[in-house]
């Protein structure tokens, strides 16, 4: 058992210190010259293309990906500081998140050489959106229930059915999705969903938005009807897309993305606190640091081990159950300790701005990327309980 | 130098296999020898007999054929980091079973298993050899407490092992037998008098009623002392931790210290403390993975509505949130241990680490207790069954070196003090 609770105190090394020091100076010219607000959270959200762009000219996507498709063929390790840096400055990673992070790497793994070739340098350069097509209306955390139908003709397939809760699929150049291609067999419910590469300009692809309770416009309901996908657009085997998932999503889950998602409240508080803390904000905002520190340090060894090659799949979901949930209970907490503030404290208005929108999106946190029962089926089948 | 490179080295330079070679060696390479006679790919060769120990150096007798000594001198040894941690869980193991203890209700374990650890040199594992004791490296003692964590041993092998570190620290040499640290409170101080005596008062000192000699932080005019004192100087008043062990209130009165030395610069109380900190934590840890082990073993053995109990959903997520509670706490602690092992000072960052292990294992504690006594059941709550060691003493180390409020607040003020900006790049800065 013990082997899966491994969590080596990796430390960055020096190389990801230089780098995150240039990361840093970009960042600060980027605000200086406008393209972003730091205290404003939702400008994470923005289609910045052309902050994408300048993004991709630093080197800075695509960076453990081969020089031949514009990767930069640096570590994993690397990328952990970029990734963290943008986060924490809430800088508009929207355009390049999802495509820089997992849709690359899919298309790496699974894609014929002519469409690496054509895709790989446009996401490092910046260029190119991506979404990912998973839950159905009837089919979220059970994925394998979708039914969104891939059937076999002249040269390829025509999709029909579905996707729903779509982020960014209404700016979004691909999509990377699981189309049903033959019906689950007896043995095995998994069976018979295969990965797509789908070009959002195909004829027959509808995208209809869906308005959040945060006030964000991420959301989208993706309807295809007869939408004409080639051969060469599968990526891996046919039936077998459940093989190519589990590493994709150590990726996807084990980020800084994964507990830095509201932690610019906690940034916020200290100052609106100031320098000299009574007891209670003291022993509050320490308790804060303690536990973002220990999953940082838990997020870091992940990365680690992502770098070495390893699938750390049962700690990836341990350090997005935990990160998770602490950023989504930071707003409240971080509202309890801002209860005695002086009213005048000038930061007071952005605090409770802030505070407003982080408690908004929230309840999404445990849910979106696999939700927190999910995370648990992981770890306990980790354990040997199932 | 670690033990098992003391040991490598003096094997390739003094061993031969002639029979029945008498050798004198170093402490240190006495104490990587055991390791290496203990350790499980080495048996079942007996390589040495081991002669009674004199009081600063021990000699063997090596009988070694040529198969043993290319296997010691061989890689599989050699590339084996945790020699050192490996003897230590096989000395554990053998007389610190948890349940064997439940069964000796007269204490009379508690000899055999406190001369196995010294004759092995693991309780004065962090003084220098010129020091007298066996000079490994923090991260090997650090993992040796790990380990000890994970048997809930019961004995003072953390202590003494800090008191050596202290001692050593003000360049004094360490006295055989069991040793405590003062104060081990936040809340109190040792002030050093003009005359060179000691004074103050130290509560929830552990263990210090089965302790011969107490290593001291002492504050006077001059600036921060270490001090070595018998304990027959001080008075010691009866107290019980949590898990009914020895944690006791120290007094003294104008006490005349056997040895006095001033610390290092920037030696403070709170050094002490911190390293308390660190220690506590990995032994709490310890104690969690022990925990989860065993927890999964029994929901997996429990039958109820005729099936094992793991089969729920419902007992599936508490175990799952166990496993995240001691995956956190083993992180927070060994990263702390990482932090202080190549630390020179114990600045911001290292403080970060020690406070941050501190709070996150003693939350992890009340977290994991609840969900592995809850799995358990009546059972767990009974005085026969080991749970209860575990779990009262992951409990009880929480309160010692200043419990997780008092470091929380140190940290929300060091926090506040850098100011909102500066946050980030600390806990990037790890």
């Amino acid at each position: 058992m013990t082997a899966a609770l491994r969590f080596d105190p990796i430390r960055l090394p020096p190389e990801c210190e230089e780098l995150r020091k240039e990361v840093r100076a970009f960042l600060a010219d980027e605000i200086a010259r406008g393209t972003f607000d730091p205290h404003q959270p939702h400008s994470e959200d923005n289609d910045n293309r052309e902050f994408a762009k300048r993004v991709g000219a630093k080197g800075w996507l695509g960076i453990t990906w081969p020089k031949k498709y514009g990767g930069h063929e640096r570590s994993y390790l690397e990328r952990y500081v970029v990734t963290e840096e943008m986060r924490v400055a809430n800088a508009p990673t929207r355009r390049f998140f999802v495509a820089d992070r997992q849709s690359g790497p899919v298309l790496l793994k699974y894609a014929p050489e002519r469409i690496k070739m054509d895709i790989l340098p446009r996401i490092c350069a910046g260029e190119v959106c991506f979404s990912i097509g998973m839950s159905e209306p009837g089919s979220g955390s059970d994925l394998f229930a979708a039914k969104t139908k891939a059937t076999k003709t002249d040269g390829g397939y025509l999709i029909n059915g579905t996707k729903i809760w779509t982020t960014s699929a209404h700016i979004a150049d691909y999509m990377i999705a699981v189309f049903r291609t033959s019906p689950p067999t007896k043995d095995n419910r998994r069976h018979g969903l295969t990965q797509f590469l789908v070009d959002m300009k195909t004829p027959g692809i509808k995208v209809n938005p869906i308005n959040q309770m945060s006030g964000q416009k991420e959301f989208n309901e993706v309807v295809f009807e007869d939408a004409f996908m080639p051969d060469d657009h599968v990526l891996g085997e046919i039936d077998g897309a459940w093989k190519q998932a589990t590493s994709e999503l150590a990726y996807e889950r084990s980020g800084p993305e994964r507990f830095l998602e509201t932690y610019y409240v906690l940034t916020e508080l200290v100052r609106s606190i100031g320098p000299n803390p009574d007891a209670r904000a003291a022993e509050g905002i320490g308790r804060l640091v303690a536990q973002l520190h220990t999953m940082r340090r838990m997020s870091v060894s992940v990365a680690g081990m992502l770098s070495a090659g390893k699938e750390p799949v049962v700690e990836a979901a341990i350090v997005k159950d935990i990160g998770t949930l602490w950023e989504q209970a930071l707003p409240h907490r971080v509202r309890d300790l801002a209860a005695f503030v002086d009213a005048d404290v000038t930061n007071l208005p952005t605090l409770n701005e802030q505070l407003a929108f982080a408690t908004k999106i929230a309840p999404k946190l445990t849910i979106q990327g696999g939700t927190t029962e999910v995370l648990r089926g992981i770890i306990a089948r980790g354990l040997g309980l199932r | 130098m670690t033990f098992a490179s003391s040991a490598r080295s003096y094997i390739f330079a003094n061993v031969k296999s002639t029979p029945l070679t008498k050798h004198t060696i170093s402490h240190a390479a006495y104490a990587g020898l055991r390791a290496l006679i203990m350790h499980p790919r080495l048996s079942p060769p007996c390589l040495f007999t081991i002669m009674p120990p004199t009081k600063k150096q021990h000699s063997i007798r090596s009988f070694a054929d040529e198969t043993c000594l290319n296997n010691i001198k061989g890689a599989s040894v050699a590339e084996s980091e945790n020699i050192v941690v490996e003897a230590a869980e096989r000395i554990f193991a053998d007389l610190a079973d948890s349940q064997e203890i439940i069964r000796t209700a007269n204490g009379s374990w508690k000899a055999p298993l406190w001369n196995a650890l010294s004759e092995a040199g693991l309780t004065l594992a962090w003084v220098p050899e010129e020091h007298g004791g066996s000079g490994a490296g923090l991260a090997d003692g650090f993992g040796v407490l790990n380990a000890a964590g994970r048997y809930a041993l019961a004995v003072p092998l953390a202590e003494t092992m800090l008191a050596g570190w202290l001692l050593a620290q003000g360049g004094i040499s360490s006295p055989e037998g069991a040793m405590t640290v003062a104060p081990a409170s936040p809340r109190d101080a040792i002030t050093l008098n003009a005359d060179g005596t000691l004074s103050g008062r130290a509560r929830g000192v552990p263990f210090a009623k089965e302790a011969k000699h107490i290593a001291v932080v002492a504050t006077g005019a001059k600036g921060v002392s270490i001090a070595l004192i018998d304990v027959s100087a001080c008075r010691i008043d009866a107290g019980l931790s949590l898990a009914g062990e020895e944690s006791n209130t120290l007094t003294l009165t104008d006490a005349r210290p056997l040895e006095l030395k001033p610390a290092p610069v920037d030696f403070t109380q709170n050094s002490l403390l911190l390293m308390g900190c660190v220690v506590r934590s990995l032994q709490i840890a310890g104690a969690l993975e022990t925990m989860l082990d065993i927890t999964v073993r029994y929901s997996n053995e429990r039958v109820a509505f005729e099936k094992p109990i793991s089969k729920f959903q419902a007992v599936q997520h508490n175990l799952a949130r166990l496993a995240s509670e001691t995956a956190a706490a083993l992180a927070a602690a060994t990263s702390a241990a990482d932090a202080i092992s190549n630390a020179r000072i114990f600045d911001d960052a290292v403080m970060l680490e020690a406070i941050s292990a501190k709070i996150r294992c003693s939350e992890a504690a009340e977290r994991a207790t609840g969900i592995a006594h809850q799995v358990h059941g009546a059972i767990g709550f009974t005085s026969e069954h080991i749970l209860h060691r575990l779990t009262l003493r992951a409990l009880a180390w929480r309160d010692d070196f200043g419990n997780e409020s008092h470091w929380a607040v140190e940290l929300g003020k060091m926090v506040c003090a850098r100011g909102a900006d500066e946050l980030w790049p600390l806990v990037a800065s790890r």
